[in-house]
Protein backbone atom coordinates (compact mmCIF):
# COMPACT_ATOMS: atom_id res chain seq x y z
CA UNK A 1 0.00 0.00 0.00
CA UNK A 2 2.80 2.49 0.73
CA UNK A 3 4.99 1.05 -1.47
CA UNK A 4 1.87 2.06 -4.51
CA UNK A 5 1.47 5.05 -2.88
CA UNK A 6 4.95 6.58 -3.15
CA UNK A 7 5.21 5.13 -6.66
CA UNK A 8 2.43 6.84 -7.42
CA UNK A 9 3.40 9.72 -6.34
CA UNK A 10 7.05 9.34 -8.03
CA UNK A 11 5.33 9.01 -11.17
CA UNK A 12 3.19 12.09 -10.80
CA UNK A 13 6.31 14.15 -9.57
CA UNK A 14 7.63 13.64 -13.48
CA UNK A 15 4.35 15.66 -14.60
CA UNK A 16 5.44 18.60 -16.09
CA UNK A 17 1.62 20.18 -16.68
CA UNK A 18 -0.97 21.32 -14.53
CA UNK A 19 -2.09 18.70 -12.05
CA UNK A 20 -4.24 15.71 -13.95
CA UNK A 21 -7.03 15.75 -11.06
CA UNK A 22 -7.37 19.02 -10.02
CA UNK A 23 -7.93 19.68 -6.53
CA UNK A 24 -9.10 22.58 -4.49
CA UNK A 25 -7.56 23.65 -1.94
CA UNK A 26 -10.51 23.03 0.19
CA UNK A 27 -9.36 19.46 0.18
CA UNK A 28 -6.16 19.72 1.93
CA UNK A 29 -7.63 21.52 4.97
CA UNK A 30 -8.64 19.58 7.80
CA UNK A 31 -12.24 18.76 9.02
CA UNK A 32 -12.03 21.90 11.21
CA UNK A 33 -11.43 24.55 8.79
CA UNK A 34 -13.40 23.17 6.07
CA UNK A 35 -16.52 23.42 8.34
CA UNK A 36 -15.23 27.35 8.89
CA UNK A 37 -15.60 27.64 5.17
CA UNK A 38 -18.82 25.86 4.65
CA UNK A 39 -20.58 27.74 7.24
CA UNK A 40 -21.20 31.04 6.00
CA UNK A 41 -22.54 32.29 9.61
CA UNK A 42 -18.51 31.05 10.77
CA UNK A 43 -16.80 32.06 7.68
CA UNK A 44 -15.28 35.26 8.76
CA UNK A 45 -14.83 35.93 4.87
CA UNK A 46 -18.62 36.49 5.06
CA UNK A 47 -17.72 39.82 6.89
CA UNK A 48 -16.54 41.25 3.94
CA UNK A 49 -18.81 40.34 1.42
CA UNK A 50 -21.48 41.60 3.71
CA UNK A 51 -19.64 44.91 3.82
CA UNK A 52 -19.43 44.37 -0.09
CA UNK A 53 -23.15 44.47 -0.26
CA UNK A 54 -23.24 47.65 1.24
CA UNK A 55 -20.95 49.34 -0.86
CA UNK A 56 -22.48 47.76 -4.37
CA UNK A 57 -25.24 50.32 -3.08
CA UNK A 58 -23.82 53.00 -1.99
CA UNK A 59 -23.51 56.11 -3.71
CA UNK A 60 -19.78 57.55 -3.94
CA UNK A 61 -18.80 60.67 -4.83
CA UNK A 62 -21.42 63.21 -6.77
CA UNK A 63 -22.60 60.06 -9.18
CA UNK A 64 -24.21 56.63 -8.76
CA UNK A 65 -23.59 53.58 -7.12
CA UNK A 66 -22.99 49.89 -8.87
CA UNK A 67 -26.53 49.18 -8.27
CA UNK A 68 -27.82 51.83 -10.76
CA UNK A 69 -26.01 50.28 -13.60
CA UNK A 70 -25.92 46.64 -12.70
CA UNK A 71 -28.80 46.50 -10.56
CA UNK A 72 -29.10 43.27 -8.37
CA UNK A 73 -25.82 41.70 -8.28
CA UNK A 74 -27.09 38.09 -7.67
CA UNK A 75 -28.35 38.37 -10.84
CA UNK A 76 -25.81 40.77 -13.12
CA UNK A 77 -22.78 39.69 -11.59
CA UNK A 78 -23.73 36.17 -11.35
CA UNK A 79 -21.10 34.30 -13.59
CA UNK A 80 -18.54 37.48 -13.68
CA UNK A 81 -15.39 35.85 -11.45
CA UNK A 82 -15.39 32.88 -13.41
CA UNK A 83 -14.07 34.61 -16.58
CA UNK A 84 -11.65 36.56 -15.01
CA UNK A 85 -8.94 37.95 -15.52
CA UNK A 86 -10.16 39.32 -18.86
CA UNK A 87 -9.14 41.29 -21.97
CA UNK A 88 -10.14 44.84 -21.48
CA UNK A 89 -10.29 46.44 -24.94
CA UNK A 90 -9.80 50.36 -24.01
CA UNK A 91 -6.76 49.60 -22.31
CA UNK A 92 -5.80 46.79 -24.27
CA UNK A 93 -4.60 44.67 -21.70
CA UNK A 94 -5.71 41.41 -19.47
CA UNK A 95 -7.29 43.48 -16.09
CA UNK A 96 -8.21 41.47 -13.20
CA UNK A 97 -11.41 41.64 -11.39
CA UNK A 98 -9.97 44.46 -8.92
CA UNK A 99 -9.12 46.25 -11.63
CA UNK A 100 -11.90 45.96 -13.62
CA UNK A 101 -13.32 47.47 -10.31
CA UNK A 102 -11.38 49.80 -10.51
CA UNK A 103 -12.40 51.18 -14.23
CA UNK A 104 -15.99 51.07 -13.34
CA UNK A 105 -15.02 53.55 -10.94
CA UNK A 106 -12.86 56.32 -12.69
CA UNK A 107 -14.40 55.64 -16.13
CA UNK A 108 -18.39 55.55 -15.22
CA UNK A 109 -18.60 56.27 -11.28
CA UNK A 110 -15.85 59.52 -11.84
CA UNK A 111 -14.31 58.97 -8.28
CA UNK A 112 -10.97 57.75 -7.24
CA UNK A 113 -9.64 54.09 -7.58
CA UNK A 114 -9.73 51.82 -4.50
CA UNK A 115 -6.27 51.18 -3.44
CA UNK A 116 -5.11 47.37 -3.54
CA UNK A 117 -5.84 45.62 -0.86
CA UNK A 118 -7.92 48.19 0.91
CA UNK A 119 -10.84 46.98 2.93
CA UNK A 120 -13.34 48.32 0.43
CA UNK A 121 -11.61 47.20 -2.10
CA UNK A 122 -11.57 43.42 -0.77
CA UNK A 123 -15.15 43.66 0.53
CA UNK A 124 -16.51 45.08 -3.30
CA UNK A 125 -14.42 41.93 -4.81
CA UNK A 126 -15.41 39.46 -2.09
CA UNK A 127 -18.78 40.87 -3.08
CA UNK A 128 -19.21 40.29 -6.55
CA UNK A 129 -16.89 36.71 -6.78
CA UNK A 130 -19.08 35.45 -4.06
CA UNK A 131 -22.11 35.82 -6.63
CA UNK A 132 -20.19 33.63 -8.70
CA UNK A 133 -20.17 30.88 -5.45
CA UNK A 134 -20.42 26.68 -7.33
CA UNK A 135 -20.05 27.86 -10.55
CA UNK A 136 -16.55 26.25 -12.43
CA UNK A 137 -13.96 28.94 -13.03
CA UNK A 138 -14.39 29.60 -16.87
CA UNK A 139 -11.64 31.55 -18.05
CA UNK A 140 -12.49 34.20 -20.99
CA UNK A 141 -11.62 32.57 -24.12
CA UNK A 142 -10.83 36.34 -26.11
CA UNK A 143 -7.84 35.79 -28.50
CA UNK A 144 -5.62 38.99 -27.13
CA UNK A 145 -5.41 36.90 -23.87
CA UNK A 146 -3.61 34.15 -25.08
CA UNK A 147 -0.13 35.74 -25.44
CA UNK A 148 -0.29 37.23 -21.89
CA UNK A 149 -1.69 34.02 -20.52
CA UNK A 150 1.33 32.55 -22.32
CA UNK A 151 3.97 34.67 -20.57
CA UNK A 152 2.43 33.73 -16.72
CA UNK A 153 2.76 30.25 -17.75
CA UNK A 154 6.59 30.77 -18.34
CA UNK A 155 6.57 32.74 -14.84
CA UNK A 156 5.05 30.29 -13.27
CA UNK A 157 7.77 27.33 -14.79
CA UNK A 158 10.24 29.77 -14.21
CA UNK A 159 12.64 29.55 -11.04
CA UNK A 160 13.45 32.46 -9.26
CA UNK A 161 14.37 34.32 -6.17
CA UNK A 162 17.64 32.54 -3.71
CA UNK A 163 15.67 29.75 -2.95
CA UNK A 164 15.68 29.51 -6.98
CA UNK A 165 12.27 27.67 -6.92
CA UNK A 166 9.46 27.62 -9.11
CA UNK A 167 5.82 27.19 -8.40
CA UNK A 168 5.72 24.25 -10.85
CA UNK A 169 8.05 22.59 -8.74
CA UNK A 170 5.74 22.43 -5.67
CA UNK A 171 2.50 23.12 -6.73
CA UNK A 172 2.64 21.01 -9.90
CA UNK A 173 5.46 18.03 -8.81
CA UNK A 174 4.97 18.20 -5.16
CA UNK A 175 1.13 18.91 -3.94
CA UNK A 176 0.12 16.68 -1.36
CA UNK A 177 4.06 16.42 0.51
CA UNK A 178 4.91 18.55 3.43
CA UNK A 179 6.43 21.59 3.59
CA UNK A 180 7.37 22.29 7.87
CA UNK A 181 4.07 21.78 9.16
CA UNK A 182 1.61 22.52 6.11
CA UNK A 183 0.45 20.13 3.00
CA UNK A 184 1.29 21.82 -0.08
CA UNK A 185 -2.02 22.40 -1.84
CA UNK A 186 -2.19 21.93 -5.90
CA UNK A 187 -1.96 26.06 -5.74
CA UNK A 188 -5.51 27.02 -7.34
CA UNK A 189 -7.17 30.35 -7.44
CA UNK A 190 -10.90 29.24 -7.27
CA UNK A 191 -11.33 30.77 -3.82
CA UNK A 192 -10.49 34.28 -3.98
CA UNK A 193 -10.41 36.65 -2.22
CA UNK A 194 -9.62 34.19 0.87
CA UNK A 195 -9.51 34.64 4.48
CA UNK A 196 -5.97 33.49 5.53
CA UNK A 197 -5.94 32.49 9.18
CA UNK A 198 -2.29 33.50 8.70
CA UNK A 199 -3.50 37.30 7.78
CA UNK A 200 -6.33 36.34 10.11
CA UNK A 201 -7.82 39.17 7.35
CA UNK A 202 -9.38 39.00 3.81
CA UNK A 203 -6.41 39.35 0.94
CA UNK A 204 -6.25 39.25 -2.76
CA UNK A 205 -4.71 36.37 -5.17
CA UNK A 206 -2.04 38.93 -5.54
CA UNK A 207 -1.17 39.75 -1.56
CA UNK A 208 -0.96 35.30 -1.29
CA UNK A 209 1.12 35.75 -4.74
CA UNK A 210 3.28 37.95 -2.90
CA UNK A 211 3.30 35.67 -0.25
CA UNK A 212 4.97 33.44 -1.81
CA UNK A 213 7.47 35.31 -3.87
CA UNK A 214 8.48 36.39 -0.36
CA UNK A 215 8.44 32.71 0.82
CA UNK A 216 11.45 31.67 -1.95
CA UNK A 217 13.11 35.03 -1.54
CA UNK A 218 12.47 36.61 -4.86
CA UNK A 219 11.39 39.73 -4.81
CA UNK A 220 7.40 40.58 -5.08
CA UNK A 221 6.65 42.78 -8.24
CA UNK A 222 4.29 45.82 -7.54
CA UNK A 223 0.51 45.31 -6.93
CA UNK A 224 -1.31 45.56 -10.36
CA UNK A 225 2.57 45.00 -12.49
CA UNK A 226 2.35 43.63 -15.63
CA UNK A 227 3.52 40.66 -14.66
CA UNK A 228 1.02 40.04 -11.06
CA UNK A 229 -1.69 40.27 -13.90
CA UNK A 230 0.23 37.85 -16.50
CA UNK A 231 0.31 35.65 -13.72
CA UNK A 232 -3.09 35.87 -12.14
CA UNK A 233 -4.30 35.25 -16.08
CA UNK A 234 -2.57 31.74 -16.41
CA UNK A 235 -3.33 30.70 -12.79
CA UNK A 236 -6.85 30.98 -13.30
CA UNK A 237 -6.81 29.27 -16.49
CA UNK A 238 -5.18 26.25 -14.18
CA UNK A 239 -7.79 26.34 -12.36
CA UNK A 240 -10.38 25.68 -14.95
CA UNK A 241 -13.56 23.83 -14.23
CA UNK A 242 -12.48 24.28 -10.43
CA UNK A 243 -15.55 25.82 -8.27
CA UNK A 244 -15.56 28.67 -6.90
CA UNK A 245 -15.37 29.13 -3.42
CA UNK A 246 -15.23 32.87 -2.42
CA UNK A 247 -15.23 33.83 0.22
CA UNK A 248 -12.74 30.81 0.52
CA UNK A 249 -11.14 30.29 4.14
CA UNK A 250 -7.22 28.75 4.00
CA UNK A 251 -4.22 28.10 6.36
CA UNK B 1 -19.70 50.21 13.71
CA UNK B 2 -18.41 46.68 12.85
CA UNK B 3 -19.79 44.53 10.57
CA UNK B 4 -21.47 41.48 12.41
CA UNK B 5 -22.86 37.89 11.59
CA UNK B 6 -25.40 36.38 14.21
CA UNK B 7 -27.07 32.74 13.49
CA UNK B 8 -29.92 33.29 15.96
CA UNK B 9 -32.99 31.24 15.50
CA UNK B 10 -35.94 33.92 15.22
CA UNK B 11 -38.79 31.20 16.12
CA UNK B 12 -38.58 28.19 18.79
CA UNK B 13 -40.28 25.55 21.08
CA UNK B 14 -40.34 26.33 24.69
CA UNK B 15 -37.40 24.55 26.26
CA UNK B 16 -35.59 23.98 23.08
CA UNK B 17 -31.68 24.73 23.57
CA UNK B 18 -30.60 27.18 20.38
CA UNK B 19 -27.18 27.69 19.09
CA UNK B 20 -26.00 31.26 18.73
CA UNK B 21 -22.78 32.06 16.14
CA UNK B 22 -21.80 35.23 16.46
CA UNK B 23 -18.95 36.52 14.12
CA UNK B 24 -17.56 40.73 14.38
CA UNK B 25 -15.20 42.11 12.73
CA UNK B 26 -12.06 43.27 14.81
CA UNK B 27 -8.49 43.70 14.68
CA UNK B 28 -8.26 42.10 18.41
CA UNK B 29 -4.76 44.08 18.05
CA UNK B 30 -2.97 42.02 20.61
CA UNK B 31 -0.66 44.83 22.44
CA UNK B 32 2.61 42.66 21.85
CA UNK B 33 3.67 42.86 18.35
CA UNK B 34 5.95 45.71 16.62
CA UNK B 35 4.53 47.47 13.96
CA UNK B 36 6.87 48.46 10.82
CA UNK B 37 8.65 51.39 12.69
CA UNK B 38 9.71 48.81 15.31
CA UNK B 39 7.45 50.65 17.77
CA UNK B 40 4.81 48.35 19.93
CA UNK B 41 1.47 48.34 18.96
CA UNK B 42 -0.75 49.23 21.60
CA UNK B 43 -3.51 46.91 22.22
CA UNK B 44 -6.71 47.44 20.74
CA UNK B 45 -9.33 44.35 21.43
CA UNK B 46 -12.57 43.68 22.38
CA UNK B 47 -12.73 42.48 25.89
CA UNK B 48 -16.16 41.76 26.75
CA UNK B 49 -19.10 40.06 25.24
CA UNK B 50 -22.50 39.60 27.01
CA UNK B 51 -26.22 38.12 25.84
CA UNK B 52 -28.76 39.32 27.34
CA UNK B 53 -32.29 37.62 27.15
CA UNK B 54 -35.15 39.95 27.94
CA UNK B 55 -33.11 42.09 29.60
CA UNK B 56 -30.93 39.28 31.94
CA UNK B 57 -27.67 38.54 31.36
CA UNK B 58 -27.74 34.38 30.59
CA UNK B 59 -23.71 34.05 28.70
CA UNK B 60 -20.88 36.60 29.03
CA UNK B 61 -17.59 36.68 28.15
CA UNK B 62 -14.15 38.47 28.89
CA UNK B 63 -11.71 38.14 26.23
CA UNK B 64 -8.19 38.29 25.98
CA UNK B 65 -5.71 38.87 23.05
CA UNK B 66 -5.33 35.53 23.21
CA UNK B 67 -8.92 35.80 20.70
CA UNK B 68 -7.80 35.52 17.03
CA UNK B 69 -9.27 38.77 14.98
CA UNK B 70 -12.76 38.61 13.90
CA UNK B 71 -13.85 37.20 16.96
CA UNK B 72 -16.13 34.21 16.88
CA UNK B 73 -18.20 33.13 19.90
CA UNK B 74 -20.86 30.36 19.80
CA UNK B 75 -22.80 29.07 22.66
CA UNK B 76 -26.23 27.76 24.03
CA UNK B 77 -29.33 29.48 24.79
CA UNK B 78 -32.50 27.71 26.51
CA UNK B 79 -35.35 28.87 24.59
CA UNK B 80 -37.90 29.72 27.30
CA UNK B 81 -40.05 32.76 26.50
CA UNK B 82 -40.55 35.38 23.16
CA UNK B 83 -38.77 38.45 23.28
CA UNK B 84 -34.79 39.42 22.54
CA UNK B 85 -31.46 38.60 22.64
CA UNK B 86 -28.73 41.21 22.86
CA UNK B 87 -25.59 40.74 21.93
CA UNK B 88 -22.78 43.27 23.61
CA UNK B 89 -19.28 43.86 22.63
CA UNK B 90 -16.85 46.17 24.44
CA UNK B 91 -13.35 46.90 24.40
CA UNK B 92 -10.63 49.59 23.95
CA UNK B 93 -10.64 52.61 22.81
CA UNK B 94 -14.55 53.03 23.98
CA UNK B 95 -15.34 50.39 21.32
CA UNK B 96 -19.19 49.17 22.15
CA UNK B 97 -21.88 47.80 19.52
CA UNK B 98 -24.95 46.14 20.77
CA UNK B 99 -26.85 44.23 17.66
CA UNK B 100 -30.45 41.99 18.68
CA UNK B 101 -32.34 39.38 17.39
CA UNK B 102 -35.93 38.39 18.05
CA UNK B 103 -37.05 35.55 19.11
CA UNK B 104 -40.73 33.84 19.52
CA UNK B 105 -40.84 31.05 21.85
CA UNK B 106 -44.31 28.90 21.06
CA UNK C 1 14.83 21.76 -17.78
CA UNK C 2 18.00 20.65 -14.94
CA UNK C 3 16.29 18.33 -12.53
CA UNK C 4 17.91 19.23 -9.15
CA UNK C 5 16.88 17.74 -5.98
CA UNK C 6 14.24 20.24 -4.93
CA UNK C 7 16.12 20.45 -1.14
CA UNK C 8 19.59 19.70 -0.42
CA UNK C 9 19.71 16.66 1.92
CA UNK C 10 20.62 18.55 4.84
CA UNK C 11 17.60 20.52 4.98
CA UNK C 12 15.39 18.11 4.02
CA UNK C 13 16.94 16.02 7.31
CA UNK C 14 16.14 19.44 9.63
CA UNK C 15 12.70 19.45 8.27
CA UNK C 16 12.05 15.32 8.67
CA UNK C 17 13.77 15.88 12.21
CA UNK C 18 11.77 18.85 12.75
CA UNK C 19 8.21 17.23 11.74
CA UNK C 20 9.38 14.18 13.55
CA UNK C 21 10.03 16.23 17.44
CA UNK C 22 6.50 17.79 16.55
CA UNK C 23 4.79 14.24 15.74
CA UNK C 24 6.63 12.90 19.17
CA UNK C 25 5.23 15.57 21.13
CA UNK C 26 1.38 14.76 19.94
CA UNK C 27 1.36 11.19 20.49
CA UNK C 28 3.25 10.82 23.58
CA UNK C 29 0.60 10.83 26.81
CA UNK C 30 -0.22 14.36 28.44
CA UNK C 31 2.76 15.92 30.58
CA UNK C 32 1.96 17.00 33.77
CA UNK C 33 0.51 20.46 34.44
CA UNK C 34 3.58 23.38 33.77
CA UNK C 35 4.18 26.11 36.26
CA UNK C 36 3.06 28.69 34.59
CA UNK C 37 -0.20 26.91 34.07
CA UNK C 38 -0.59 25.61 37.98
CA UNK C 39 -0.58 29.44 38.53
CA UNK C 40 -2.98 30.93 36.00
CA UNK C 41 -5.22 27.84 37.69
CA UNK C 42 -4.77 29.14 41.21
CA UNK C 43 -5.78 32.64 40.16
CA UNK C 44 -8.78 31.36 38.94
CA UNK C 45 -9.54 28.81 41.43
CA UNK C 46 -8.13 30.97 44.24
CA UNK C 47 -6.24 27.75 45.58
CA UNK C 48 -9.48 25.49 45.83
CA UNK C 49 -8.79 21.97 44.44
CA UNK C 50 -8.87 20.86 40.82
CA UNK C 51 -9.83 17.51 39.61
CA UNK C 52 -9.26 16.10 35.85
CA UNK C 53 -12.38 15.17 34.07
CA UNK C 54 -16.09 16.18 32.67
CA UNK C 55 -14.65 18.67 30.46
CA UNK C 56 -13.60 18.06 27.15
CA UNK C 57 -10.97 20.71 25.50
CA UNK C 58 -11.53 19.93 21.65
CA UNK C 59 -8.45 21.39 19.55
CA UNK C 60 -6.69 19.99 16.64
CA UNK C 61 -3.58 18.30 17.69
CA UNK C 62 -1.35 19.89 15.34
CA UNK C 63 -2.78 23.12 14.16
CA UNK C 64 -2.95 24.71 10.58
CA UNK C 65 -2.08 27.76 11.84
CA UNK C 66 -1.42 29.16 15.26
CA UNK C 67 -2.88 32.36 14.51
CA UNK C 68 -6.69 31.35 14.23
CA UNK C 69 -7.05 27.71 16.03
CA UNK C 70 -10.72 26.56 16.37
CA UNK C 71 -11.79 25.33 19.95
CA UNK C 72 -14.40 24.15 21.60
CA UNK C 73 -14.83 23.27 25.14
CA UNK C 74 -17.82 21.24 26.33
CA UNK C 75 -18.31 20.32 30.01
CA UNK C 76 -20.75 17.18 31.01
CA UNK C 77 -23.15 18.74 33.11
CA UNK C 78 -26.96 19.09 33.16
CA UNK C 79 -27.33 22.82 33.63
CA UNK C 80 -30.29 22.72 36.33
CA UNK C 81 -30.41 25.85 38.72
CA UNK C 82 -29.53 22.89 41.37
CA UNK C 83 -26.36 21.71 39.01
CA UNK C 84 -25.07 23.98 36.72
CA UNK C 85 -21.45 25.30 35.07
CA UNK C 86 -20.61 28.73 36.13
CA UNK C 87 -17.75 29.44 34.46
CA UNK C 88 -15.58 28.60 31.92
CA UNK C 89 -11.81 29.46 31.47
CA UNK C 90 -8.77 28.69 29.29
CA UNK C 91 -5.56 28.93 30.00
CA UNK C 92 -1.72 29.11 28.42
CA UNK C 93 1.07 28.20 29.16
CA UNK C 94 2.97 30.12 26.51
CA UNK C 95 1.40 33.10 24.97
CA UNK C 96 2.60 36.70 26.24
CA UNK C 97 0.06 36.35 28.70
CA UNK C 98 -1.81 33.30 30.08
CA UNK C 99 -5.69 34.27 29.49
CA UNK C 100 -7.52 33.19 26.62
CA UNK C 101 -11.32 33.36 27.86
CA UNK C 102 -12.91 33.64 30.21
CA UNK C 103 -16.65 32.71 30.78
CA UNK C 104 -19.95 33.37 32.95
CA UNK C 105 -22.73 30.54 32.52
CA UNK C 106 -26.53 30.83 33.87
CA UNK C 107 -29.03 27.62 33.93
CA UNK C 108 -30.54 29.34 31.12
CA UNK C 109 -27.79 28.48 28.52
CA UNK C 110 -29.06 25.00 28.76
CA UNK C 111 -25.92 22.99 27.52
CA UNK C 112 -22.36 23.95 28.63
CA UNK C 113 -20.55 24.43 24.92
CA UNK C 114 -18.16 27.23 23.75
CA UNK C 115 -16.80 27.52 20.67
CA UNK C 116 -14.32 30.45 19.98
CA UNK C 117 -11.22 30.92 17.57
CA UNK C 118 -7.80 31.52 19.46
CA UNK C 119 -4.08 32.43 18.80
CA UNK C 120 -0.94 29.75 19.72
CA UNK C 121 2.17 31.68 19.25
CA UNK C 122 4.05 28.05 19.68
CA UNK C 123 3.87 24.82 20.73
CA UNK C 124 2.74 24.49 24.33
CA UNK C 125 -0.06 22.91 27.00
CA UNK C 126 -3.32 24.63 27.06
CA UNK C 127 -6.11 23.67 30.00
CA UNK C 128 -9.42 24.41 30.59
CA UNK C 129 -10.98 24.70 33.37
CA UNK C 130 -15.19 24.61 34.54
CA UNK C 131 -16.51 26.14 37.33
CA UNK C 132 -19.80 24.12 38.67
CA UNK C 133 -22.31 25.33 41.02
CA UNK C 134 -21.21 23.02 43.99
CA UNK C 135 -18.08 25.41 44.14
CA UNK C 136 -15.64 21.96 42.23
CA UNK C 137 -13.74 22.65 39.57
CA UNK C 138 -13.01 20.21 36.62
CA UNK C 139 -10.35 20.27 34.10
CA UNK C 140 -8.97 19.09 31.01
CA UNK C 141 -5.31 19.91 29.78
CA UNK C 142 -3.70 19.43 26.52
CA UNK C 143 -1.14 19.56 24.12
CA UNK C 144 -0.88 21.41 20.68
CA UNK C 145 1.54 21.49 18.19
CA UNK C 146 2.07 25.09 16.46
CA UNK C 147 4.02 25.34 13.37
CA UNK C 148 4.95 28.67 11.47
CA UNK C 149 3.33 29.02 7.86
CA UNK C 150 5.25 28.07 5.10
CA UNK C 151 4.75 31.69 3.17
CA UNK C 152 4.28 34.56 4.98
CA UNK C 153 4.45 38.15 3.99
Amino acid sequence: MLALAWLLGWASAFAQSAPDSKRSGFDTMSPRIQAMQRDDQQNPGMLWVADGEVLWNKIFGITFSCAHCHGDAKKSMRGVAARYPDWDPIDKKPVDLTQRINLCRTRHQLVLPLPPESEEMLGLEAYVAHQSRGMPMAPSAAKELDAPRERGRQQYEQRIGQLNLSCALCHDKLPGHMLAGATIPQGHVNGYPTYRLEWQGMGSLQRRLRNCLSGVRAEPPPFNSTEMVELELYLAQRSAGLKIETPAVRP
Amino acid sequence: MARTLIHAPTTARKGEVLEIRTLIAHPMETGYRAGADGRTLPRDIIRRFSCRYNGEVVFSADLYPAISANPYLAFNVVADASGSLTFTWEGDNGFAQTESATITVS
Amino acid sequence: MNDRPLFDPSRRDLLAAGLGVGLCVVWRPARALSDELTGALRGFTGGAPTREGKVNFDIAPLVENGNTVPITVTVDNPMTTANHVQAIAVFNEKNPQREVIACKLTPRVGRPVVSTRIRLATTQQLVAVAKLSDGSYWTHTVDVVVTLAACIE
